[in-house]
């Protein structure tokens, strides 16, 4: 059994991977969700299309998701300086967490926004709604559902992603896990670690599901 | 005396991959204020493109839409958002918005118009009695039946106040018995409102039922138009004799046949 040290500094690391998550959900999703709608809006299919707008987002895109975290994580070292002042512990991994989660929450909020109804976009123009109207009555709000799907996956792979930044110094469950159980070979922390990890995995993934559930009004109940 | 809607040359081609489909091909007609005017043709004729292209969700490749003088074609971006207003339209599968509840559907126009929510509902609400739906204003839509959903839509539509209401395959998802009832309202809306009513359908009884004029399409061109019973007494086009040979069974009837054919049943 773990003595007190050991309890105080993984509710301390449990406490920095869920701020490190949250923080940089809510910031990925400032960014992404804007991202993510302007390029459902300017697809081909769109309401507004746009070619180049959507190429030059879809590039983008796809260039920073096409490099792997932990690369990314050295990669934008002097940009997480220049904003959170140094470039380790739980503020720091934030930065490229948001860069790294940003363009998959644009994806995804891209793909929740093309699984609206098209006839019901139609009908939308038809009563002659402008595009901010569709974007914010008819896309967004048909699409709830599927976006708290998006946003619990997203959470998810932050966490995952959050853990990672512990093999450079990122602070967090993932920290105490490089450092006992690869570094001082204590793998009963390490475990203690990957159960905390997978039992907040499961309680976020619960509160998602529950909340897109309870939302949908499609069902017949 | 200039008529309510004037489609002049009308054209519509759309380019696929496969080469250059022409939908509508030079189509010119009138429509009168308060017609009940019927587009009808098989499947393929290109009249769901021609009703489309009278409130420009569909662009047309040439040609134009007089609506009470004005030319659609020309309006600006913002002007041609107003015009819609005064056109509502009815789809096939109704496109109802599912998050929402039938009141809170009903009020969607109102709030595109900028109507207060109060003001909004209180108006809603008494639409809803005129479908006959007051009772279903807190449902959702998934809740509904189909005859129940297209109510839904008529309300919404009619939320608006227009002057002009398209029906694209509006009753084609329904049965009979729906159909007829859901005919009766747009009769009755015509009537009472004084909406002039575009109706796309292939079934001829339908145009039978509620329609003064009927346009008949084939391959996207217009081969006749006129008056109902003109057209259905005298047809003078091939593609009108055709459907008028063709024309099923009286919808009252139909639906009357099964009726008995169930007493019937349940007799023998």
């Amino acid at each position: 059994m773990p003595d007190s040290a050991t309890l105080i500094m993984l509710l301390e690391g449990t406490c920095a991977t869920l701020y490190m998550t949250l923080v940089s959900t809510l910031f990925g999703y400032v960014l992404g969700l804007p991202m993510g709608i302007v390029l459902a809006v300017t697809d081909r299919e769109g309401i507004k299309p746009n070619k180049f707008v959507y190429k030059l987002l879809d590039f983008f895109s796809n260039i920073i998701r096409s490099i792997p975290f932990l690369i990314l994580l050295i990669l934008v070292i002097p940009l997480t300086k220049a904003i959170v002042g140094k470039s380790y512990g739980s503020s720091a991994t934030v930065v490229p967490l948001v860069i790294a989660a940003a363009p998959f929450i644009a994806r995804m909020v891209e793909a929740s926004l093309k699984e609206v109804d098209k006839g019901v976009v139609e009908a939308a123009q038809s009563m002659g709604a402008g595009m901010f109207t569709i974007i914010y009555k008819v896309l967004l709000a048909e699409a709830r559902t599927s976006l708290l799907v998006g946003v619990t996956i997203a959470v998810g792979t932050i966490l995952g992603y959050s853990a990672m930044a512990g093999a450079v110094g990122g602070g967090g469950l993932g920290d105490i896990a490089v450092r006992y159980g690869y570094h001082r070979y204590q793998s009963d922390i390490m475990i203690i670690t990957i159960v905390i990890l997978v039992v907040l995995v499961q309680i976020l993934q619960g509160i998602g599901m529950l909340l897109s559930k309870r939302l949908d009004r499609r069902v017949n109940k | 005396m200039e008529p309510f809607i004037r489609v002049e040359n009308l054209c519509k081609t759309f380019f696929a991959k496969n080469g250059r489909v022409e939908a509508v091909k030079d189509i010119s007609f009138e429509i009168g204020k308060g017609d009940i005017f019927g587009i009808i043709g098989l499947s393929g004729a290109g009249k769901s493109t021609l009703v489309r292209c009278l409130n420009l969700l569909e662009r047309p490749s040439s040609g134009k839409i007089y609506v009470d003088g004005r030319s659609l074609t020309d309006l600006s971006e913002r002007e041609l958002r107003r015009a819609r207003q005064n056109i509502g339209m009815i789809f096939q599968h109704f496109n109802l918005l599912m998050q929402r509840n039938v009141l809170d559907n009903v009020c969607f126009p109102l709030e595109i118009a900028g109507v207060k929510k109060r003001a909004a509902r209180k108006h809603a609400m008494e639409l809803l009695e005129t479908v006959e739906l007051s009772e279903k204003a807190k449902a959702y839509p998934a809740q509904l039946s189909g005859g129940q959903k297209q109510r839904v839509a008529i309300a919404r539509v009619l939320a608006a106040n227009p002057d002009i209401l398209l029906c694209d395959e509006a009753t084609s998802a329904l049965d009979p018995r729906t159909t007829k009832s859901i005919l009766e309202l747009l009769k009755e809306i015509n009537l009472r409102y004084g909406i002039t009513i575009v109706v796309i359908t292939h079934e001829m009884a339908v145009v039978r039922e509620i329609c003064t004029h009927v346009a008949v399409l084939e391959n996207g061109r217009l081969e006749e138009t006129g008056a109902v019973k003109d057209v259905f007494c005298s047809p003078k086009t091939e593609a009108a004799k055709r459907l008028v040979m063709n024309d099923g069974p009286d919808i009252v009837t139909a639906a009357v046949d099964e009726n008995t054919k169930e007493v019937e049943d349940f007799a023998g």
